[in-house]
């Protein structure tokens, strides 16, 4: 007997007939083929979100991201009339790549003026444009307005920054993310600036990471000894419902209840929490975000008692709000059929004194044990659905946004093969 | 170095903070995992009982001013948040079912 209130078809998912009720393949998750579909069809298209504003704080600053999947890093900057551009980070001469630090394969920020080629010193305004060949006159009729730096699309949600290699994307940033996302505009992200960024490379495919972070169903099994054992068999026996499931175009969300530390009795929570006034849920004091009221866009359903919202953004960006103030974004990067960087950033107004850090301290150390369980449990997924050994797997109505995720990356490797074809 | 390094009040806790005052996860992270759970359960013992008068005595100053041995005391308590999860929860210093899993942290706020 479901706790809370379901659509009236009976399911979430029979609210989406769209997405079936079958048994699921993963073979999606498992295909080295696939995968290669992905990288064009998915990557080279959608609108990738690469950082936050925040990441740029003066006309200079610029912060490189590699996209393995994509086969290429991006530079972002801040020019000197304070605009965000993106550039393949490639210097137009012999293919070097542009901005790196020590090692050529790992992300890079910084503050410039112009960017700099290591190898021949070919410099580019940060507009893009070439300014400077080291002794031009020894090229054959080179023109330095033909070797500005490459340009990718680039544009800003909320202070999100978005990146999209497509020559001519298909949708404006604001088409793609549609009213369900754009609705949250006017949340204080830009007031949430103090930052615990995680990375860790998970030995599982992009989208089975993606899955767990997007159905809470796991959460009282594997989490079981996160509890004190006082409150195991309660978390046991309620398992996991969601508050309200809503799909729209490529993305969706969820928004669940829990997390009231303070309402519960101790024997109920560890002692540290006690202590620090604080968890997995984040501090149980919240800041003041200056609201009078949510944007319309977070718990769009008026939901009782409100917890969080999980907005799961095509393709790989995934924005967790909590209630308590705070929020949370996770960015899954394919490096191969089975294995991507998973990257975890935590966001909290920044602490006025010792007690707020440390319940911020508090919510990084039990992100980061949670997570560890979750990364974890992805590789011995990964191992076992390569086996084949079994091929349908039935998803019950928790877990309609894992079947929906499968199915837009289904939708988009087809019309991308459909297109491709000239069908 | 002074020969202490955390404020007076706080002296019986001088034997932990040359092992536990750390200023980044990472090193309090690499520091719990090679540790025995006797020396966690210690620290935690005695430290514990004090954890909301440390957080009293650090919130008396600014964040970004904080006086050499409050900034201490104050990573003692990032300590002890970090050693609260193999003492409170799982018995070892290892989280279960988290196999060779790692997940690093790059940019944490200071202190």
């Amino acid at each position: 007997m479901a706790r809370f209130e379901k659509p009236a078809e009976g399911s979430w998912t029979a609210h989406y007939p769209e997405l079936g009720t079958e048994p699921m393949s993963y073979e999606d998750s498992i295909s080295p083929e696939f995968y290669e579909l992905e990288r064009d069809a998915i990557f080279k298209r959608a609108w990738l979100n690469v950082g936050r504003v925040e990441q740029l704080p003066r006309n200079g600053s610029y912060f490189t991201k590699e996209l393995a999947v994509a086969n290429t890093s991006v530079v972002v900057v801040r020019d000197m009339d304070g605009r965000v551009r993106a550039f393949h980070n490639i210097c137009r001469h012999r293919g070097n790549k542009l901005m790196w630090t020590d090692f050529p394969r790992e992300e890079s920020s910084g503050n410039c003026r112009q960017f700099v080629c290591k190898y021949h010193g070919w410099k580019y305004e940060l507009d893009g444009a070439c300014s400077f060949v080291q002794q031009e006159s020894e090229f054959f009729d080179l023109d330095k307005v033909d070797y500005g730096l490459v340009p990718v699309h680039c544009d800003e949600w909320s202070g999100f920054i978005f990146v999209n290699l497509d020559k001519e994307p298909s949708q404006t940033l604001t088409e793609f993310l549609g009213p369900m996302i754009t609705d949250i505009d006017g949340y204080p992200f830009h007031l949430q600036t103090e930052r615990f960024a995680y990375r860790a490379t998970v030995g599982s495919n992009w989208k089975l990471f993606i899955d767990a972070f997007q159905e809470f169903y796991h959460a009282p099994i594997l989490h079981a000894r996160q509890s004190p054992v006082a409150a195991r068999p309660e978390v046991q026996a309620a398992g996991f419902e969601g508050l309200h499931y809503e799909i729209e175009g490529p993305h969706r969300m969820v928004t669940t209840f829990g997390g009231q530390g303070w309402r519960m009795p101790p024997e109920m929570l560890k002692p540290m929490e006690t202590v620090t006034r604080s968890g997995l849920f984040g501090p149980w004091d919240a800041p003041d975000l200056g609201l009078d009221e949510l944007p319309a866009g977070v718990n769009r359903a008026h939901k009782k008692p409100w917890g969080l919202d999980s907005f799961q953004i095509w393709p790989n960006f995934v924005l967790l709000i909590w209630e308590r103030g705070w929020y949370l974004t996770y960015h899954y990067w394919p490096t191969s059929h089975n294995t991507h960087v998973f990257e975890g950033n935590l966001y909290f107004v920044p602490a006025k004194n010792a007690r707020e850090r440390l319940a911020h301290e508090m919510a990084a150390v039990t992100f980061k044990e949670y997570a560890l369980q979750d990364g974890n449990t992805l590789e011995a997924t990964q191992i076992m659905l390569e086996s084949r050994v079994v091929t349908a797997f039935p998803l019950n109505d928790q877990e309609i946004l894992c079947r929906h995720l499968h199915k837009v990356a289904a939708d988009w490797v087809d019309e991308y093969t459909r297109d491709r074809a000239g069908v | 170095m002074p020969d202490t390094l955390l404020p007076g009040q706080f002296s019986e806790l001088e034997a932990f903070a040359p092992t536990w005052c750390l200023p980044t996860e990472r090193e309090r992270f690499a520091k719990r995992m090679a540790s025995s759970m006797e020396d966690m359960q210690a620290f935690y013992d005695a430290f514990f009982p004090r954890a909301e008068e440390a957080i009293a005595y650090c919130e008396k100053f600014p964040l970004d001013d904080m006086p050499d041995d409050a900034e201490r005391l104050l990573q003692l308590l990032y300590s002890l948040v970090m050693v609260s999860f193999p003492v409170e929860t799982w018995r070892q210093a290892h989280i279960p079912d988290s196999g060779a899993a790692y997940l690093d942290l790059l940019i944490e706020p200071m202190p």
